[in-house]
């Protein structure tokens, strides 16, 4: 169970604070399995030169498992109606934004205009709201995208088994949901009210959509929040938790870092670029397969960069806003984007890295 | 000399993946100057919707042979499904069925592997499974009606080689139909030793692909599984642990007439 790996977790994390553990980083990467103890050293560890290793490392992991290829996917955001209230959002209940729910018209203009540029899987994303986006308004969108895209995945609310089942046979086929942070303590002080204070049921939102039939799940957190040591620590030991269990999905996690748009909200830890690479790195060294997935929130440069080492999944062309494809008018943002560059350029990006952009990463149509 | 398989005589052993590969437009090169006949394409990757330029179909040679491939896969429901589909957008009945049963060595289910090859078989398809090295598997297989056997060299990531040779043997001497070795092969030699070893035709995905160079790799592993199939059909000389003078009596029975 995964509550027992997390307590298991705190344990560790207890007892290296106390004695600081020397990283042998050699022996460690010739490990066949690494250690919980060795997993949190090499996170803690800040020698330049073992993080250099680390990165080549996973260039050579990441090639092995998803070849040359950058798979790419375009979020749409269909409504910022929220009925929660995170301290660290730019869409919560209280801030006082207009707010947008897009109509099945205005659903085909955004997909329509995303279409143009051979984009093949789209994330649909919403608010916690059950009462402005219910159910069946994510059906419909679902329902709609699947006649455009081979994959079809939601970040919206975390639902109910047999919920899951119903989208899956009407085209979805993934699932992304952030813990945003693993520590349970701040979680409920970051997430005073709304659907999104139960951490536990938020937690176990993979696999309740793995048993509804979807065949990838997306896990994350907020970098930024929380101590991000703890909290990549803990979503490495989920995500392989998931991929044992469940050894036939396709797991990807993600860890973006704070950059909020129009709230007053500062990060309690500053996550500097070369924590940011090593968090990549050790999470593919331990995890071998693991999808990783890196956001129009870094920067290009950075971006760029990752490329070959350790990313398999960007965002392009992504508008935070809501009707931000199409519409003149739009909301305000969830975040503020760094990497604003569009699809075109970033796919060329990828082919003078010397790798293929890949559009389609399931079948047509779908097989359920 | 050709092999013969799925109703088709095939020069080249060596077969090509395409999943993991950095650019498509090197699919003709490979046709056309080193002569690979078969290449693997993934269903999961094919959006015939896609703009020119975007889609593999646009860059596969016309007469290549097409092996669609049904990774994503994780029942034999789901494998047939994707087989379906796949040969309405390629036109190709050559299958390889991939069903994972996990996914970080990428060990397939062969159970379910069985059943989706008995379906595909009745369908008509040419089916190629892709399975972990187990002879009793192999010969339900072939029973079945399969036009080959696609075994493990050794699971992805171990880069090891031939590392289960014993049970890939077993299966190469005990069954009628052609076993190609696919997964595991890191380098030319791996795949020299695949066809020294008596393997018909080997698959190279990730070698291929992540080398710096992929075009002239190709070249490499394919002068590498000529000469191991030429030296199979010579047949190679038994390993000894020591050197062994001839005897006497050899010398003498030898001079006999």
């Amino acid at each position: 169970m995964i509550e027992r790996i997390l307590k298991e977790a705190d344990l560790i994390l207890e007892e290296i604070r106390k004695e600081k553990i020397e990283v042998d980083i050699d022996e460690i990467l010739s490990k066949e399995k690494i250690s919980y103890k060795e997993l949190l050293a090499l996170l803690l560890d800040d020698r330049d030169e073992n993080l250099i290793k680390l990165g080549e490392w996973s260039k050579k992991i990441t090639e092995r498992y998803f070849g040359k290829v950058i798979t790419l996917f375009t979020p749409l955001y269909l409504s910022n109606y929220c009925l929660s209230g995170c301290k660290y959002c730019g869409f919560s209940a209280d801030n006082k934004i207009d707010r947008i729910k897009l109509s099945r018209e205005e659903i085909i203009e955004e997909i329509k205009e995303i279409k143009k540029h051979n984009i093949d899987s789209i994330l649909l994303l919403t608010g916690c709201d059950r009462i402005n986006t219910p159910f069946e308004y994510i059906l419909e969108a679902v329902e709609i995208s699947k006649d455009y895209f081979s994959e079809v995945i939601v970040e919206v609310y975390p639902m109910e088994i047999e919920e899951y089942k119903i989208l899956v046979k009407n085209g979805l086929t993934g699932v992304t949901q952030y813990q945003e942070t693993y520590n349970e303590k701040l979680y409920e002080e970051l997430h005073p009210y709304g659907p999104k204070k139960n951490f536990w049921y938020r937690l176990h939102t993979q696999e309740r959509a793995i048993k509804g039939g979807v065949w990838e799940v997306t896990l994350g957190v907020l970098l930024g929040l929380n101590d991000p040591v703890e909290d990549v620590f803990k979503m490495i030991l989920h995500a392989e938790y998931l991929q044992r269990k469940f050894s036939n999905i396709e797991v990807n996690i993600s860890f973006p870092r704070l950059r909020t748009e129009g709230i007053s909200f500062k990060e309690r830890f500053h996550i500097t670029d070369k924590k940011f690479l090593r968090f990549i790195f050790v999470s593919r060294v331990y995890l071998k397969n693991v999808g990783i997935t890196i956001s129009t929130r870094e920067s290009p440069t950075l971006r760029d960069m990752l490329i070959g080492y350790g990313i398999t999944k960007m965002s392009a062309g992504s508008r935070t806003t809501v009707g931000g494809y199409s519409r003149e008018k739009t909301s305000s943002k969830q975040f503020k984007v760094e990497d604003s560059r569009g699809i075109e350029e970033i796919i060329e990006v990828i082919r003078k890295k010397g790798y293929r952009p890949e559009f389609t990463n399931w079948v047509r149509g779908g097989i359920v | 000399m050709s092999l013969y398989i799925g109703g088709k005589e095939i020069k080249n052993r060596l077969f090509v993946g395409t999943g993991k590969l950095p650019d498509y437009s090197i699919i003709e090169r490979l046709y056309n100057e080193i002569q690979i006949e078969v290449f693997a394409v993934a269903v999961r990757r094919i959006n015939p919707e896609a703009g020119k330029g975007v889609s593999i179909l646009d860059f596969l040679p016309r007469n290549a042979t097409i092996m669609v491939n049904t990774s994503g896969a994780r029942n034999h429901k789901e494998a047939v499904k994707i087989a379906l589909i796949g040969r309405e957008l390629t036109d190709s009945d050559w299958v390889k069925i991939e069903i994972s049963g996990e996914l970080k060595y990428l060990l397939p289910d062969n159970e379910e592997t069985i059943k989706a090859s008995e379906i595909l078989v009745k369908e008509g398809f040419k089916v190629f499974p892709y399975i972990s090295p187990d002879l009793i598997v192999a010969k339900k297989l072939e029973d079945i009606g399969v036009s080959a056997v696609m075994p493990l060299g050794s699971p992805i990531g171990s880069n090891k080689g031939i590392d289960c040779e014993i049970l890939l043997k077993a299966i190469i001497n005990e069954i009628s139909i052609p076993v190609i070795i696919d997964a595991g092969i890191g380098k030319p030699s791996h795949a020299a030793k695949a066809m020294e070893i008596g393997a018909d035709a080997v698959l190279i995905n990730t070698a291929i692909a992540t080398s710096k160079d992929p075009f002239h790799m190709a070249k490499a592993f394919d002068l590498a599984v000529k000469a191991g199939r030429i030296a199979y059909e010579i047949g190679l000389p038994k390993e000894k642990e020591y050197a062994e003078a001839s005897s006497p009596l050899e010398n003498l029975i030898r001079s006999m007439e």
